[in-house]
């Protein structure tokens, strides 16, 4: 999205309910800053984010997307986030192959004591993306033309 | 092979091992053969072909076939045995209905690979050794068996049957085949050119589904694709977009299970190389979790459904 | 009759790409397309392309018009496209005579605006098939591949490129480009003749169609032959969507998150939710579905369009079918104990 003649990224963070979510809540309570172009969607644990989610955040323009869950080993379902990880490796590096920018997608593990990490990842995921610039290679032009 | 495999579907029926067997079917020509249930030593003699140009992979009939009830025979080559141990993995196939009689392949030659060297109008030919002659309406024509092999021939796996209870020929091995050498290429482009390269490919499909329908890992009862409730069904590539969804989508779908039988890029009548999206997977799976092979064995876990607690975290880029 | 050697061929289809919008068969990767025009590119040498010649006229998706949504007003905005004049160039006999089977579905009353536009808009310039290849059977619906129909029709022999105006679109187009010579009919005679005598030895040439009329009708549609032909059918679209008369197409709409953009796209009657109404499906299985393909082509048409047959033999499908079930086997199939 272009505001006022600068770019400003659509972040689209999947953050799993036990973890990354309560850990974006203690950023809040804490009063820390992350930038207001983080969209946070909660879902019940990590290994939930279909990969149609990710493509699906894309093509409706997204320019960024982070998944944050519990850390390895904390899974609430003490499993899921290892499988998320699989996955995502794989899913990324399909998206990478297809000529997509590697950076566009992220995993980050944080914790619900982790009010600062999570704070601290936005800063820096929003400010990459806003480095890479508009996603242009996995939009739908329907979805942007007013 | 042919006599051979026509007198075994006779026997099994004739001795009661099984009451219908799956195998090819002539067609107008000596390529276009049809994948069909026999019943009667009859149409057996009058109809089973098998030659070069049986590429139809048989194992995902035995889905539906193993599930009515009596027993069906079914000839499967190398890379279909493989299909059809995965699906018994998934349990999708019920074995105790099903009679494998495994065949000895030598590659499958690709019609359309035979028309691109020019070869045009063929009517029929001798196909056994390693130089085919063609008939066709313009004469005589012979090719080299090598210069039109199918790709996942040309780039053969495994020559070995997985899961049999019969065989007809010889054993197998696996083959030492450069089936990633494409992949590699690709890797080895910048993004710019990959995107390039697939915006091209992709953009050349007309979302017929015959990738998906022909698939033996694609074998849900109802694909999302189809569903009109999903939000992401489509009968056309509207946008760029949906194209890569699509393909992107289904090839992470059979990850860890695709066995790399390289149906899709057979079928694609748009001729979209849909298996180096496989391969890819395929490629970063062994190299990320180790060697794996998909329906090479009864029960390893698919690296899918797996995990290790010391897997690798995703990798990053070099901007953030 | 004009002609231009063949050397010439390049500067013609400069020159006639300078007048209007040209497409013809290009070579992309391994199968030729009907491409945009642009310099430099070459005209096929496969016989035929591809996907077919309707694409043209028919394209696979085109949008309708857009919803836009803004409070509590919703605007509706007509999303046609105005289109070009363009020309056709290279169509096959089989191709041109399956514009005859679509003008009957959307030229007749109602009209189908959207492509009655197209049509009007296209100078068709055909192309005799120098090479028929086994998978024709054009001449069993009674179409000569040699003299192929269209505004303009086209020869190319070893040594020139003959062209003689059918239309007084075609003449116009003849007209406008300088560089044809007047020609003779030999070489366009002698070229008849040598595809006469291929298309003698064509394998499907024979096909017998005698019982598929709508007199035959319940007969046909109550074949127990539908059973076995259908059993492998994988349920895919290549066959609808390769073809050159398959015409069904469904309306969609797209939620653009700010309105909806309703679009209309092809559609084949090989997918389970082909026609999905309120009720579900009529067509529960794949014998239903592959039945309805091949009865419309072979009765259900000629029953209502005076015996026109909605397959024009190009051999597409024949080519395309993963499992190589296709037309053919289904009219030698049934064709079988008919008297």
């Amino acid at each position: 999205m272009q505001v006022n003649g600068q770019f400003q990224p659509t972040i689209v963070a999947f953050c799993c309910n036990w973890c990354s979510y309560a850990g974006a809540d203690l950023s809040g309570t804490n009063r820390l800053q992350y930038p207001a172009n983080v969209k946070i969607i909660r879902i019940p644990c990590s290994c939930r984010l279909n990969p149609m989610f990710i493509l699906r955040a894309f093509q409706r323009g997204a320019d960024g997307v982070i998944l944050c869950g519990c850390h390895p080993g904390d899974c609430h379902y003490t499993t899921g986030n290892y499988y998320a990880r699989r996955r995502m490796t794989l899913l990324f590096n399909m998206l990478e192959f297809l000529g997509i920018e590697r950076d566009r997608t992220r995993v980050e593990w944080v914790s619900a004591a982790e009010g600062a990490k999570f704070a601290a990842t936005m800063n820096e995921f929003v400010e990459t993306i806003t480095r890479l610039g508009e996603n242009k290679r996995l939009e739908d032009l329907r979805c942007k033309s007013k | 092979m042919q006599e051979q495999v026509k007198a075994k579907a006779i026997e099994l029926l004739q001795n009661g091992t099984c009451d219908r067997v799956l195998a090819w079917k002539t067609g107008e020509f000596f390529y276009d053969l049809t994948p069909a249930v026999f019943t009667t030593a009859e149409e057996i003699e009058k109809d089973l072909v098998f030659n070069a140009f049986c590429g139809a992979n048989l194992s995902k009939y035995l889905i539906a076939e193993s599930r009515k009830g009596g027993k069906v025979a079914a000839f499967l080559k190398p890379c279909d045995t493989y299909s059809f141990q995965q699906l018994l993995k998934e349990h999708r196939i019920w074995r105790e209905n099903t009679y494998v009689v495994g065949v000895q392949c030598d590659g499958m030659c690709d019609i359309d690979a035979v028309r691109e060297r020019g070869v045009k109008g063929v009517t029929g030919g001798d196909f056994t050794g390693d130089t085919l002659t063609f008939e066709t309406l313009y004469g005589t024509e012979t090719l080299a068996r090598a210069d039109v092999l199918a790709e996942r021939c040309r780039f053969c796996k495994s020559k070995k049957l997985v899961v049999f209870d019969e065989l007809l020929g010889e054993q197998g091995e696996e083959q030492d085949a450069d089936r990633f050498a494409e992949v590699q290429w690709l890797e080895a482009m910048t993004p710019d050119e990959r995107f390039a390269f697939w915006q091209e490919e992709l953009s050349k499909c007309i979302r017929c589904n015959a990738c998906r329908n022909v698939c033996p890992a694609c074998s849900c009862e109802k694909c999302v694709f189809d569903n009109p409730k999903s939000g992401v069904e489509n009968k056309a590539a509207a946008s760029s977009f949906e194209e890569q969804l699509f393909h992107v989508i289904r090839a992470f779908h059979v990850a860890g299970r695709c066995t790399d039988c390289g149906e899709c890029a057979r079928v694609c009548p748009q001729h979209i190389p849909l298996h180096l999206l496989n391969r890819k997977f395929i490629k970063d799976i062994n190299e990320i979790y180790g060697p794996y092979q998909a329906g090479a064995d009864p029960d390893t876990r698919p690296p899918l459904l797996n995990f290790d607690m010391g897997d690798p975290e995703p990798k990053r880029g070099d901007v953030g | 009759m004009k002609q231009i050697a063949v050397s010439g061929l390049p500067q013609l289809l400069e020159a006639m790409a300078a007048l209007e919008a040209l497409y013809l068969p290009v070579q992309q990767g391994r199968s030729a397309q009907f491409t945009r025009y642009e310099a430099g590119m070459e005209l096929s040498q496969d016989l035929n392309t591809g996907r077919s010649a309707k694409d043209l006229f028919f394209p696979q998706v085109e949008n309708l018009v857009d919803f836009q949504v803004s409070g509590k007003n919703i605007e509706v905005v007509e999303r046609r496209d105005p289109g070009e004049d363009f020309i056709l160039f290279g169509v096959r006999a089989c191709d041109c005579r399956s514009f005859d089977i679509l003008d009957r579905v959307f030229l007749s009353e109602p009209q189908d605006t959207f492509y009655a536009s197209r049509r009007s808009r296209a100078t068709v310039v055909t192309l005799a098939c120098h090479a028929p290849e086994e998978t024709c059977f054009c001449t069993v619906f009674g179409i000569d591949p040699a003299d192929p129909a269209g505004d303009v029709t086209a020869w190319m022999t070893k040594a020139k490129l003959c062209l003689r105006a059918n239309t007084k679109k075609g003449e116009k187009l003849l007209a406008a480009l300088p560089m044809l010579q007047d020609g003779g009919e030999d070489a366009v005679v002698a070229e008849q003749a040598a595809i006469h005598a291929v298309t003698e030895k064509l394998p499907l040439k024979d096909l017998n169609l005698t019982g598929f009329d709508g007199d035959h009708l319940m007969e046909k549609f109550n074949s127990p032959q539908w059973a076995q032909l259908s059993q492998s059918c994988l349920g895919c679209g290549s066959c609808t969507f390769v073809c050159p008369t398959c015409q069904c197409y469904d309306i969609k709409d797209f939620n653009t998150g700010h309105g909806i953009q309703r679009f209309r796209c092809w559609d084949s009657c090989m997918y389970s939710d082909f026609t999905m109404m309120a009720h579900g499906t009529n067509r529960p299985t794949q014998l239903e579905r592959f039945r309805q393909r091949f009865m419309h082509k072979l009765v259900y048409f000629p029953a209502n369009n005076d015996g026109i047959y909605g397959c024009v033999g190009c051999g597409r499908c024949l080519k395309k079918c993963p499992i190589s079930m296709n037309i053919v086997k289904v009219i030698k199939t049934l064709g079988e104990g008919t008297t």
